[in-house]
């Protein structure tokens, strides 16, 4: 028998854990989950309404999970994500694949009890896109990844709305696709500053693969599309005349700082450029939040 | 051939708190489908169901 002092193992916290279901994206997922939910039509329940947007946390927690688990070698290369619960040696890989393969399957049951069939398939589908389509694939594969990724992360409004009505229409796929729509521009104006790490983590992020000049033009395009889709649920109903009068103005905004990008020499390693790249990234967010906000208010209160 | 562990205190203390996260988790699961199925029971006596 050989006795093993642990004094190299992993003291694993709680924490640890917790920052393996990346807590921030989750937030974001609660809340675009939540607008979709009180978006929806129709009276609801609050504690089934509490479970889907729960269970849409826990399934993101679990994606998350999964990706830290699969991405452990470019996380470790990676400035950003060095100190991460696996490659800072807190916690295993296996145990990560656990959490995230455990927490899917019970967020999609809890999708199912509280809110059937479709609301519960389209979360599972939303985590396999996520860990299996994205993780494992795309994000390696092409410069196009975070795009065609982005999906997973613009369906949790569509998820909450079929779990309040059971049913799609017109206006949960607007929600989808704006947040589809701003994915783009809004993890490539901060990928231009990341542009180094990518590039050493060998991950085929557009500034690494088509260069700094080509991605300013992508933001632009992308941000040229974003603009006007975002207006119109004005047009269906689902936002009113704060919404009309927020997104026509934060549309323009939007496209002002990425055209600032399209002219700089941002990614190019000068800190004055690289300004205007995150000037646009700081305000996606403010952007995205504020229309979500506004769909929330107006639909809620209405 | 057999292997033991022997944790350090800071190490024991470590896992009684996470299996104490486990538990709460657990036990909150447990209360969430519970909470589930009353509102899906009264939802259904509300609309006439079982009569």
């Amino acid at each position: 028998m050989v006795d093993v002092t642990a004094s190299q193992l992993r003291t694993a916290s709680a924490s640890d854990y917790l920052a393996l279901l990346k807590p921030r994206v989750m937030s974001l997922v609660v809340f675009t989950g939540l607008v979709g939910y009180v978006a929806a039509p129709g009276p609801g329940d609050w504690v089934l309404g509490f479970a889907a947007v729960f269970a849409i946390a826990v399934a993101a927690g679990a994606s998350g999970a999964l990706n830290m688990w699969y991405d452990s070698d470019i996380d470790l290369v990676m400035t950003r994500t060095r100190s991460r619960p696996i490659p800072s040696g807190r916690v295993d890989r296996e145990d990560a694949l656990m959490l995230g393969l455990t927490l899917s399957a019970l967020s999609v049951v809890t999708m199912y009890l509280a809110a059937g069939v479709l609301a519960a398939g389209l979360l599972a589908f939303t985590i396999f896109f996520y860990a299996v389509v994205y993780t494992m694939w795309l994000k390696r594969a092409t410069p196009q990844n975070i795009v065609i990724g982005g999906l997973a992360g613009a369906l949790p409004p569509a998820i909450a709305w079929a779990a309040k009505t059971g049913s799609l229409t017109l206006d949960p796929i607007l929600l989808v696709a704006i947040i589809f729509f701003w994915t783009p521009p809004h993890f490539w104006a901060l990928s231009l500053l990341q542009k180094n790490d990518y590039a050493a983590a060998k991950v085929p992020m557009l500034p690494v693969t088509h260069g700094a000049k080509a991605t300013r033009l992508q933001i632009f395009l992308y941000s040229l599309l974003l603009a006007p889709l975002a207006v119109t649920p004005v047009l269906t109903g689902l936002g009113g005349p704060i919404y009309l009068a927020v997104s026509a103005l934060g549309g323009l905004a939007f496209v002002a700082l990425a055209y600032r990008v399209l002219r700089s020499n941002a990614g190019e390693g000068v800190p004055a450029e690289d300004k205007r790249a995150r000037d646009l990234f700081g305000f996606s967010i403010l952007y995205l939040f504020t229309l979500f906000a506004i769909v929330f208010i107006e639909r809620g209160f209405a | 051939m057999n292997e033991t562990v022997t944790l350090t205190p800071e190490e024991l203390k470590a896992r009684k708190r996470r299996n104490m996260w486990l538990a709460l988790s657990l036990i909150a699961f447990v209360v969430l489908v519970f909470a589930i199925t009353v509102s899906k029971m009264q939802a259904f006596s509300l609309l006439g169901g079982g009569q």
